[in-house]
């Protein structure tokens, strides 16, 4: 049995509520989860201040309503699943290492960030710094799928060193900047500077990108390995063509100002 | 005991414990994946002469791999789950790795697991890239067609290799005919191999040889030519040509299941008498008997 949280008061800040999350509130009676603190503004609060709260039958936790000003909303979980019916505010999942987290609406920004494993998926649009490293450090995400079908911010996977970054629309700028490892996959076009500064890793577009002058094109070819990953976003309800797995893709080298172990695959037939 | 018109010997094939691990080959056609899982299944009749026992197992529709490509998975049996690593990364590597278009999977979940792309990544020579899935980890090795893709590890379970028919024929195209039609119908069954040419051998061998150096020899008992200068003959007087196929399987059950098969086509197609081969049952952990199975 889990929790059903349905926002009653619309905070007038930002409302910093990590103990939203399966780690926290598992078996938790509501009255109990009502009672847990929560940090809006600068005042501290309960859950129970802002959110109904009921048991309900699903083994998950559901979060309903109008989110966008609820920050931390799973931040560090490990296990459990997470249904959030609207649209959720910054820092979503952040640091987590487990679990599922499904927004049926849009995210804000820093959905993600440093996260270790896990899943989260994003029906609507994300903001900025989607699965990045935080201001100051050294490794951003280190494993696990971040699936957005929507659109994507500026700074996708910024320092990223492992895990899958997808996203079903256009993103914006410096996608994959300082990237160390890992995946990012656009079914859209990518925006200019995409991998800025990548020593190892592969940023993939489906709908076009414009290489930086320090990488260097080397073929175009089939990867083996994407057809893996591209048929695993299709599982997971990205609408993936049968073009793009069978596609040829233009490889590029870089970034040469670093290891040049990079790769950008702009997809061509 | 009578199958159809063909006696079944009473007496029980003798199989042992081995290492199994399956491989899955795919390639942009099922001729390119079918060319390297017969080049690693190559030479991998018995681990008495080539270390590891190794078949394919099935073809595999596109719709049912890893990439959705044509494939093929292989089997490949040793005596222990070391042996089936070392196996693994000398027949992916020359084998598959050379290939055209192909790309190897783990066909395999077990506990206990070999590292194969691993160690072939080395010959990326540092341009090889990992790549982790799903819980999977995965190797690109850069090669001449573009990249070679090659799962990190490969699972080993316990196994059972050695499960054996003997079909004694009136003639050799008699008992030729028997032998083709009990591995055709063997190879229906999912989880086993038949390692020898086409699935039948001629040289079954007994343990040992009057020569030193030699642990295994001609099965003299089972020579026709021999039956006249032999103690103890296992030879009908009416027979003149004895085919054994060897069965390994995933586990007793498959080989159990393909045995089954194979005597009631062997029977099906007039052979003589079908027996099994083993050694008094002190080696194997394995006593198949042949009445269990007609019953």
């Amino acid at each position: 049995m889990g929790l059903k949280l349905t926002l009653r008061n619309q905070p007038e800040v930002p409302l910093e509520a990590e103990a939203i999350s399966p780690d926290r509130l598992d078996g938790m009676e509501p009255a109990e989860a009502g009672a847990l603190a929560v940090q809006h503004g600068n005042q501290k609060a309960t859950l129970g201040d802002f959110f109904r709260i009921e048991a309900h039958d699903a083994d998950e936790l559901r979060v309903e309503g109008d989110l966008s000003r609820v920050k931390l909303l799973g931040a560090g979980m490990s296990r459990g699943r997470v249904v959030i019916q609207g649209d959720v505010g910054l820092h979503l999942g952040a640091v987590m290492s487990g679990g599922e987290i499904l927004v049926e609406g849009r995210a804000g920004d820093w959905v993600g960030p440093e996260m270790r494993g896990g899943r989260i998926i994003v029906k609507g649009d994300a903001g900025h710094a989607v699965g990045s490293a935080y201001r100051g450090s050294q490794i951003g995400m280190r494993g696990g799928e971040i699936i957005v079908h929507g659109r994507a911010g500026n700074e996708v996977g910024n320092t990223m060193r492992n895990g899958l970054i997808a996203i079903g629309g256009d993103c914006g700028d410096f996608a994959g900047v300082n990237m160390l490892a890992g995946t990012i996959v656009v079914l859209g076009a990518l925006g200019i500077r995409s991998g800025a500064g990548m020593k190892r890793g592969s940023i993939v577009a489906m709908g076009g990108a414009e290489p930086l002058p320090t990488f260097s094109r080397a073929c175009r070819y089939q990867p083996s390995y994407l057809r893996l990953y591209l048929l695993h976003l299709r599982r997971l309800g990205l609408p993936v063509e049968d073009g793009q797995i069978d596609g040829l893709y233009d490889r590029w080298c870089g970034d040469s100002i670093e290891l040049n172990r990079g790769e950008l695959l702009v997809r061509q037939g | 005991m009578k199958l159809q018109k063909t006696k079944i010997v009473d007496t029980f094939a003798e199989a042992f414990g081995m290492s199994a691990a399956r491989v899955v080959i795919t390639a942009d056609s099922a001729k390119w994946a079918l060319a390297a899982a017969r080049s690693m299944t190559g030479f991998a009749t018995s681990v008495i002469g080539c270390k590891c026992e190794a078949g394919i197992e099935r073809e595999l529709p596109a719709e049912a791999t890893p990439d959705r490509r044509p494939g093929f998975s292989v089997l490949l049996f040793a005596m222990d789950a070391e042996g089936v690593g070392k196996r693994l990364v000398e027949r992916i590597g020359q084998c598959v790795m050379t290939c055209p278009t192909t790309s190897c999977f783990n066909g395999l979940e077990a506990e206990k697991r070999v590292s194969v792309g691993g160690k072939l990544r080395f010959f990326g020579d540092g341009y090889q890239i990992a790549k982790r899935l799903d819980g999977r980890r995965y190797w690109r090795v850069p090669v001449m067609d573009g990249e070679f893709l090659v799962a990190d590890r490969f699972g080993v379970q316990p196994a059972v290799g050695g499960g054996n028919l003997l079909i004694l024929g009136r003639d050799r195209p008699g008992a030729l005919a028997a032998a083709e039609a009990a591995a055709a119908a063997m190879r229906e069954v999912p989880g086993v191999i038949l390692p020898f040419p086409d699935g039948v051998v001629r040289s079954g061998s007994k343990v040992g040889s009057r020569y030193k150096t030699l642990i295994a020899s001609t099965n003299d008992a089972y020579c026709p030519s021999l039956r006249g200068a032999v103690a103890e003959s296992q030879v009908p007087e009416d027979v003149a040509c004895v085919l054994e196929i060897v069965i390994d399987g995933l586990d007793l059950k498959a080989v159990e299941s393909a045995m089954r098969r194979g005597l009631e086509a062997a029977a099906g197609a007039g052979a003589a008498q079908v027996s099994a081969g083993n050694y008094g049952g002190s080696l194997g952990q394995f006593h198949i008997k042949l009445k269990d199975l007609v019953e």
